[in-house]
């Protein structure tokens, strides 16, 4: 048994070979930041962050789409706050409405069925953008509409799955030596996905909660793992995530999902990477399958080189000087999760 | 009954809702005599300060748009070393909005004023078309007490004290949009007692700031800017409510950007920090009041993590929550 000092004694006084682990939930990346934990452990750790925030990924066809949508007359646009002002191809939707587009922010999905039933003669979109950590809601919220008979409300979905985005990872950049998996995704997914994974790549796969300890005790397992040279998937957030995930929230994604390929903005098509509506739901999609994907990338932004987690947010050389969280240029600036942005608002300091 | 657009046309009816509602609630000898501007004496120099409120819902655990559009007027005075003496009050109604909620909310003014001991003194009101919000600007004079108190005026050295916990308005303003119920209550409060006793009582204070938009992280950047100094906080010495912290941990919020309406920074020589963290602690509304940090030299705003990491701690960037205030 080690206490936590002990712990941090090892990692901080780690002078080997350089240990690149991926993280890849923006809960997580905001967590490393605010506990510090880069500040105390030694720089050959290295703890680099991936396509955790969804609205990072979300490509920008989708929103030019759900933009027209909301400029369009009797329509208005649904939406989380973090959507509001990463761009498309040309506008965000905080600018479509400065234009005169109609757009609410909700806290919550559900809370979409009473604007509906209320404002019977607006046709409302839902811009159902998450991972799977959010497509259950979304499943719900359908499941509802059915039920309810409501007509004026359907879903523009760009729901992603992690795990092909992690394997997408691992067949192609090849300087990530493991992974701290994420908390939130494994409860619905569980920990047994990650099995393969382990054996397939011969990396650590570690699933840690999100309290700086929780952080800590995973990249310590990494740690151990890489030292030992004994790769294996291990769970390390067992009060919530259990081997199978959570069977209910599976069975209803299920229900009205299927697996597709996916775009990813900045990185691509990635095999069965999205979870859209089935055929038999699409009278309630908004037309969330696209034919091509269109994206004018901004000059010199490298917000996949970011995602990829190829450069740190600080080596683009936007960073800072032309991109920031109030001139968003890349969509990793605009999200409270996306790395850029979180780079940028929370600065660590080598102790 | 509601108001429509008659009341706002400046005959009978904006008469009879000066008389029936404001009037009635606000009344003292410089009000009452309704003239075109109020006549007032002052001692010496005078703070004077503005400020307007736009926050839904009008009505929340703690308080609603009328207590706070006193107090944050009173606030902004008292955090410059004056004791607030005057207010104004404009009132911009939207048609539909009911008598009734223009009255609690008036009611609640006139405790809240009676509270920091200021009269509200001259008024106006206009009613829009809309759907029932309300819109409410106050203005305010105070008296000087204390020379000098300025967010330029921190020395390296002087300890940092916040008055108490931090996230609470913000948190229920977010709990009532969302309606999730928690017992989370708005902080909103005229923070009198705390600056009067801290006065009072000698203490050379350097600076006060009311911690509300931007919230903690922003005021000590603005101090640092203004000042030309570091400041350095630890985030064990930060008093959060576990209800609020277990509120932040559910959204992903964080209570250092979060805006608090009964909530002050005050600056003070470290050799007086004892004693002035004494005073506020035993001041109403300073109960959790704690020694924060301190100023440094050099830059910017660190914070000494609770395991022990190092971080800066930037302003906020965006909106945060709009209509919070």
């Amino acid at each position: 048994m080690r206490t936590l000092q002990q712990v941090k004694n090892e990692l901080k006084d780690y002078q080997g070979e350089k240990i690149a682990i991926m993280e890849v939930c923006g809960t997580h990346t905001s967590s490393i930041f605010k506990n510090g934990i880069r500040s105390f452990i030694s720089p050959q750790i290295q703890l680099i962050s991936g396509p955790g925030c969804p609205v990072c990924v979300t490509s920008a066809t989708y929103i030019d789409k759900i933009i027209d949508y909301s400029l369009q007359e009797n329509h208005c646009v649904l939406t989380f706050g973090d959507m509001l002002k990463v761009k498309g191809n040309n506008l965000s939707l905080t600018e479509a409405k400065a234009i005169g587009g109609s757009v609410r922010m909700l806290y919550s999905p559900l809370a979409a069925l009473k604007i509906a039933k209320e404002n019977k003669h607006i046709q409302f979109v839902f811009a159902a953008v998450g991972f799977e950590t959010t497509a259950p809601i979304y499943a719900l919220l359908l499941e509802e509409i059915i039920k309810s008979k409501i007509k004026n409300l359907k879903l523009l979905t760009a729901i992603k799955t992690i795990i092909p985005a992690i394997t997408y990872i691992c067949d192609n950049e090849k300087s990530i030596d493991a992974f701290l998996c994420p908390g939130h995704v494994s409860v619905i997914t569980g920990s047994s996905v990650y099995n393969d994974l382990a054996k397939k790549y011969h990396k650590p796969f570690v699933i840690g909660g999100f309290e700086g300890e929780h952080i800590l005790a995973a990249v310590y397992e990494i740690f151990q793992q890489v030292l030992s040279k004994q790769y294996s998937a291990k769970n390390m957030y067992v009060s919530v995530v259990s081997e199978d995930g959570n069977q209910k929230a599976n069975a209803i994604i299920d229900k009205y999902f299927k697996h597709t390929d996916d775009y990813w903005r900045g990185i691509g098509v990635i095999k069965k990477s999205a979870l859209r509506l089935k055929e038999e739901y699409l009278d309630f999609d908004a037309g969330s399958y696209f034919d091509e994907y269109l994206e004018n990338s901004p000059i010199n932004c490298r917000c996949k080189d970011v995602i990829l987690g190829r450069i740190n947010p600080t080596d683009c050389p936007l960073f800072k000087r032309t991109c920031t969280p109030l001139s968003a240029i890349g969509p990793c600036m605009v999200s409270t999760e996306g790395v850029c942005g979180i780079w940028y608002k929370n600065r660590e300091v080598q102790q | 009954m509601k108001i429509d657009i008659s009341y706002g046309s400046g005959g009978k009816q904006t008469s009879d809702l000066i008389n029936n509602i404001f009037l009635k609630h606000f009344h003292n000898k410089i009000l009452n005599k309704l003239e075109d501007a109020a006549v007032l004496s002052v001692k010496g120099k005078i703070a004077f300060t503005t400020d307007s409120f736009v926050v839904s819902p009008l009505f929340f655990k703690g308080g609603n748009i009328g207590k706070i559009s006193v107090c944050g007027t009173v606030n902004d005075l008292l955090m410059m070393g004056a004791i607030p003496k005057y207010l104004t009050a404009s009132f911009i109604i939207e048609e539909g909005t009911e008598f009734e909620t223009i009255e609690e909310i008036v009611h609640s003014m006139q405790v809240a004023a009676r509270e920091a001991k200021v009269l509200i003194v001259a008024g106006d009101t206009k009613v829009v078309e809309g759907n029932g919000g309300i819109f409410i600007n106050t203005s305010g004079i105070g008296e000087i007490i204390k020379k000098g108190v300025s967010i330029a005026n921190c020395h390296i050295g002087d300890a940092i004290i916040l008055s108490g916990n931090l996230g609470e308005h913000h948190a229920a303003i977010m709990s009532k949009r969302m309606e999730i119920e928690n017992d989370i209550m708005s902080d909103c409060a005229p923070l009198t007692a705390i600056v009067k006793n801290l006065i009072n009582n000698k203490i050379n204070v350097c600076c006060m700031r009311d911690v509300t938009r931007g919230g903690l992280a922003t005021v000590l950047n603005e101090i640092a800017a203004s000042s030309m100094c570091g400041v350095h906080i630890n985030e064990d010495a930060l008093p959060i409510s576990l209800e609020v912290r277990g509120f932040c941990n559910v959204l992903g919020l964080d209570p250092l950007y979060m805006a608090n309406e009964g909530k002050m920074v005050t600056v003070v020589p470290q050799k007086q920090a004892d004693r002035a963290l004494e005073i506020v602690q035993k001041s109403k509304y300073g109960k959790n009041a704690r020694i924060i940090g301190k100023i440094t030299d050099g830059q910017d705003v660190y914070m000494t993590t609770r395991m022990q990491g190092k971080r800066q701690i930037d302003v906020l960037y965006g909106e945060g929550l709009p209509r919070i205030c």
